[in-house]
């Protein structure tokens, strides 16, 4: 999979003459970030005891009424912004009626004609370029609880904990065509969420999971085929999984005559393969209808403009300040704005510091460093502070490159001042020429020979001088000034 | 003091308040009362000990400043009651007990009401008759095996019976004026957003409207003003200034107009409605009011919208009593078993009836035939009032087509059981307020109602209308205690 997302070429499936192009389409349900739930007051703080963030509305006791929470539908709002959607005034609350034992009223409250966050796009940045997507639509819904199969032998248990949590149901328009796409898609999409603060993107806690629609078209085609959609898929490695096994398994179908059925499929990722759920016909009837506990959702003018307002810069404007105002490649813009923590922590680096350097130091040492350690750039055991310093001490010419990458292996224990580590390792590069002086002077006398034969035309003896006036300096001396004065005596 | 259970509400909390009597000697005396008169069944759950005490604890630190201070009442059995079962008058529910308070009964127990047991009613707030309870059948008080309506059956019957001195019961379609004319009492059903429905057992949540029910205007104004209060924990709750009903009841409506609309005259309907109603035109014109004849169209509609969108909130209200959090639960073989088994064993025939039929209207590819038109045919009614409203302060009919009929008699003919909501249902479907109030009896000596409908949160007008009727209509209720030994 790895190959295949740095590779970015066409995503086609041949069989026999025919190749076939795979379309996909993602139904994101995100986490709102927020306190608390939708329609109740219960805190929604992951991974507390089953059952202690459920109040009397989220376990649907009788007489109980959902009351909308303003933060969750601002958050809706900003990140309809976020994906240059239009936002509804007015938007409806449904029903979505279906039994399930963690599901206690026995219906979700979602979106269902009227969602609050209508067309927009999001642009994925591409190896070869911009793609824009098309997305369809965004919807508030309650979360379920969760059935647990596996504590009791006997009984399956139900925790309300998640029962009534805001999800944001985003729907992209069919417009994806391979996996590396979908691996874009869902990363700026969790980009977005993250630079807005309304959606944490922690897939692993399953604030971000997805429903996967895909069908195949012999390639050229304009129509779209008979699609399957494969349910709560929960990692952008299972997704691509997935999509691969069903895009195949659907080509297998038509090149053996057959035809799709419309249906919805499960991913197992043990035997990685999708398996039939229920087809189009056993699909549940929900029968939708605007909730009677909730008025229509009207939004004015004002309350949307003042959210507005507040949109912190996003990713794409980001990307192109970075580019304009630092000069920085679209590549190194792109690897800096996709992670709002990383971007953060440049423009921290950046403000005191050469940017340059800053972009070099980021990607290159700090980003390995991470990566050896497995840290995420907010747990950082270099602080920005103090990468900044190490970067001017470089700049001015006080340590050399190499001997910097000693002290930020140094740093790295305890998030360490480069100053103090100069001082106390006498680690000061040596740039008074006069020193220098001194010591090529040294060098020159006690190496007759070479100079001798450097002067007769060995010109590769150069390097000889210098490295001998490094390690006498103790790798300190400046290199530059080095070679200014071996030039000078040497000729 | 044998005689506290024939005063009215508004004369216990003077005499209260004067200290002429105690909270306890008026809580024993109802609870004796009730006590005595099982037969009626008006109850399904008597909380008669815990109220005597309430009653103790409030004589001895009495605040004389709360509007029912050291009061005690029944209230129907659909609104949650804290650490008091509440049923619903379902099997479904029937060992429910609440760790919550409906915010109509907060408002009670916050204005020093005693909750002294909980009244039966259809089951879910579903029928006309109070036959569908889980709990049985109610007599009503008027006559024995005669029914006291429904679905505030058990509320009515207490209230007709003097086993509470007021009540509250809930009007969905017409559960609040329809039983008060048939035991000949003052039911109101005020504007949809008026009184919270947080902590009812919802039936159909754009309809349910709580409501008090009295033995005359003067109480209904009274408890109107404790029940009646915005509520953020409602969503449907309106923030609108709420009046001081009893102290604005006006018995002079000179200049009031007056609507009649044609459409209410049905067929089959007996002459003693007729008569009644044209005495209720008469009465308003002799006070100075103006009678005007009005057009609302669409009248004939709104029962089959009724019976689409009503049973479609149902089934979806409904769903939540699965056997799996609270209440009954039937054993099964799985989950869908267990679900099947427990709903079919805990609902009653209507309620199932209803679930179907709401089922049935939401289902994909006739939700737009049935439940979208029904919607629309509602907006069309809602219009009807709009434009009388143009022309008239008030509206006046009879609150049913029929009086009390016999236990039994309807309860195999659905569809007729429907039809005594004819003229209540428009009103609940354009979320307006109104009031029934005794105006007569007919030849059985059964008692009929007259309806006010006013503009929405224009509780007042009909209260002072309605007053102004029962003081020129000399009713009196012929309640000869036939249930007592």
């Amino acid at each position: 999979m790895d190959k295949l997302s740095k590779e970015n070429k066409e995503y086609l499936i041949k069989r026999n003459t025919n190749e076939y192009e795979v379309v996909i389409g993602l139904e994101v349900h995100a986490q709102v970030l927020s306190e608390s739930k939708l329609f109740s007051t219960s805190p929604t703080k992951f991974g507390s005891e089953p059952n202690t963030q459920v109040s009397l509305v989220d376990a649907a006791f009788p007489g109980m009424l959902p009351v909308i929470n303003e933060f969750c539908i601002k958050q809706a709002i900003k990140t309809g912004i976020g994906l240059n959607a239009k936002i509804n005034k007015k938007s409806i609350f449904d029903r979505k009626n279906y039994f399930y034992a963690d599901l206690p009223q026995g219906y979700q409250i979602s979106q269902y004609k009227n969602p609050i966050v209508g067309e927009g796009t999001v642009t994925l940045d591409l190896p070869n370029g911009e793609k824009k997507i098309g997305i369809e639509r965004l919807h508030l819904e309650q979360d379920a609880g969760k059935s647990i199969h596996d504590i009791d032998p006997n009984n399956t248990l139900v925790d309300l904990n998640r029962s009534g949590v805001a999800l944001m149901e985003i729907v992209s328009k069919p417009d994806l065509r391979s996996l590396d796409e979908v691996n874009s898609y869902i990363k700026k999409l969790r980009s977005i969420m993250r630079y807005l603060g309304t959606c944490d993107g922690n897939m692993q806690e399953g604030s971000l999971r997805a429903d996967v629609n895909v069908s195949v078209r012999k390639k050229g085609s304009k129509e779209l085929g008979t699609r399957c959609e494969i349910k709560n898929v929960n990692s952008i490695k299972f997704m691509q999984m997935a999509i691969d096994y069903e895009a195949n398994r659907q080509v297998n179908v038509i090149e053996e005559g057959g035809s799709i059925d419309q249906e919805t499929r499960l991913f197992d990722t043990k035997k990685n393969e999708t398996r039939s759920m229920r087809s189009k016909e056993d699909a549940h009837d929900y029968r939708y209808f605007p909730d009677p506990d909730l008025l229509p959702l009207e939004l004015d003018e004002n309350f949307i403009n003042d959210i507005k307002k507040n949109i912190p810069e996003l990713p794409d404007e980001k990307k192109k300040r970075f580019i304009e105002k630092f000069k920085l490649s679209p590549y190194e813009a792109n690897i800096l704005v996709s992670d709002i923590d990383t971007s953060k922590y440049f423009e921290e680096v950046s403000k005191n510091s050469d940017v340059k350097l800053a972009t070099n130091w980021i990607t290159g040492e700090l980003f390995a460093l991470l990566n050896e350690k497995n840290l995420e750039i907010t747990e950082s055991p270099i602080s920005s502070k103090n990468l900044s310093k190490l970067i001017n001490l470089i700049k001015k010419g006080t340590i050399s490159g190499k001997i910097a990458k000693t002290i930020f292996e140094l740093m790295s224990d305890g998030d360490k001042d480069p100053e103090k580590i100069v001082e106390e390792k006498g680690l000061k590069q040596q740039s008074d020429p006069k020193e220098l002086e001194k010591i090529i002077d040294k060098i020159i006398s006690e190496n007759p020979k070479n100079v001798e034969l450097y002067k007769s035309g060995k010109d590769k003896l150069f390097g000889f001088f210098v490295g001998q006036v490094m390690k006498s300096s103790g790798g300190k001396a400046n290199p530059q000034l080095v070679n200014e004065i071996l030039k000078k005596k040497l000729n | 003091m044998s005689n506290i259970i024939d005063l009215k509400l508004f004369e216990l909390v003077e005499k209260i308040k004067k200290k002429e009597i105690s909270s306890q000697e008026v809580t024993k005396s109802f609870i004796d009362r009730s006590q005595k008169s099982k037969k009626l069944n008006s109850y399904i759950t008597e909380n008669f000990e815990n109220a005597l005490q309430k009653a103790k604890q409030f004589d001895e630190k009495p605040d004389f400043n709360k509007k029912l201070p050291g009061i005690p009442l029944a209230v129907k059995d659909l609104f949650c009651t804290k650490n008091i079962r509440t049923t619903a008058g379902s099997k479904i529910l029937e060992n429910f007990i609440p760790t919550y308070e409906s915010t109509v009964t907060k408002n009670i127990l916050n204005e020093g009401g005693i909750i002294i047991g909980k009244l039966n009613c259809d089951e879910f707030a579903m029928g006309s008759s109070n036959e569908t309870s889980f709990f049985g059948n109610v007599q009503n008080p008027i006559s024995e095996n005669l029914v006291p309506g429904g679905s505030s059956g058990g509320s009515s019957s207490a209230l007709a019976a003097k086993l509470t001195p007021a009540t509250i019961g809930t009007d969905t379609g017409g559960s609040i004026r329809q039983p008060a004319s048939f035991t000949g009492t003052v039911g109101l059903k005020p504007t949809y957003g008026s009184c919270s429905r947080y902590g009812i057992v919802a039936f159909a949540s754009s309809l349910d409207q709580a409501g008090p029910m009295t033995q005359n205007v003067k109480d209904c104004a009274l408890m109107l003003e404790v029940i009646s209060s915005y509520d953020n924990k409602d969503s449907t709750s309106v923030d609108f200034k709420r009046g001081q009903y009893l102290k604005d009841l006006n018995e002079n409506i000179k200049g009031k107009k007056i609507g009649i609309p044609k459409q209410y005259r049905v067929d089959g309907m007996p002459k003693e409605i007729d008569e009644l109603w044209k005495k209720g035109m008469k009465i308003i014109e002799n006070n100075g009011g103006e009678i005007i004849e009005i057009n609302l169209p669409n009248t004939n509609y709104a029962l089959p919208a009724y019976y689409i969108v009503a049973p479609a909130e149902a089934s979806s209200n409904l769903a939540r009593y699965d056997g799996v959090k609270y209440g009954f639960r039937s054993k099964g073989e799985n989950l869908i078993d267990m679900y099947e088994k427990t709903r079919s064993e805990g609902f009653g025939d209507e309620v199932k009836r209803r679930i179907m039929i709401g089922t049935y209207v939401l289902s994909s590819g006739y939700y737009d035939a049935y439940y979208l038109k029904a919607q629309k045919v509602r907006r069309l009614i809602k219009n009807d009032f709009d434009e009388a409203y143009k022309k008239v302060d008030a509206i006046l009919t009879p609150s049913t087509p029929s009086s009390a009929f016999k236990i039994g008699e309807k309860t195999n003919d659905p569809v007729s059981m429907y039809l005594n909501d004819i003229f209540t249902v428009p009103i609940n479907l354009a979320g307006l307020p109104a009031i029934s109030i005794p105006a007569g009896h007919d030849k059985s000596g059964y008692p009929l109602g007259l309806q006010v409908i006013g503009k929405a949160f224009d509780e007042q007008n009909i209260l002072n209308i309605a007053y102004s009727i029962e003081k020129n209509i000399n009713f009196k209720n012929n309640i000869n205690d036939w249930w007592i030994n």
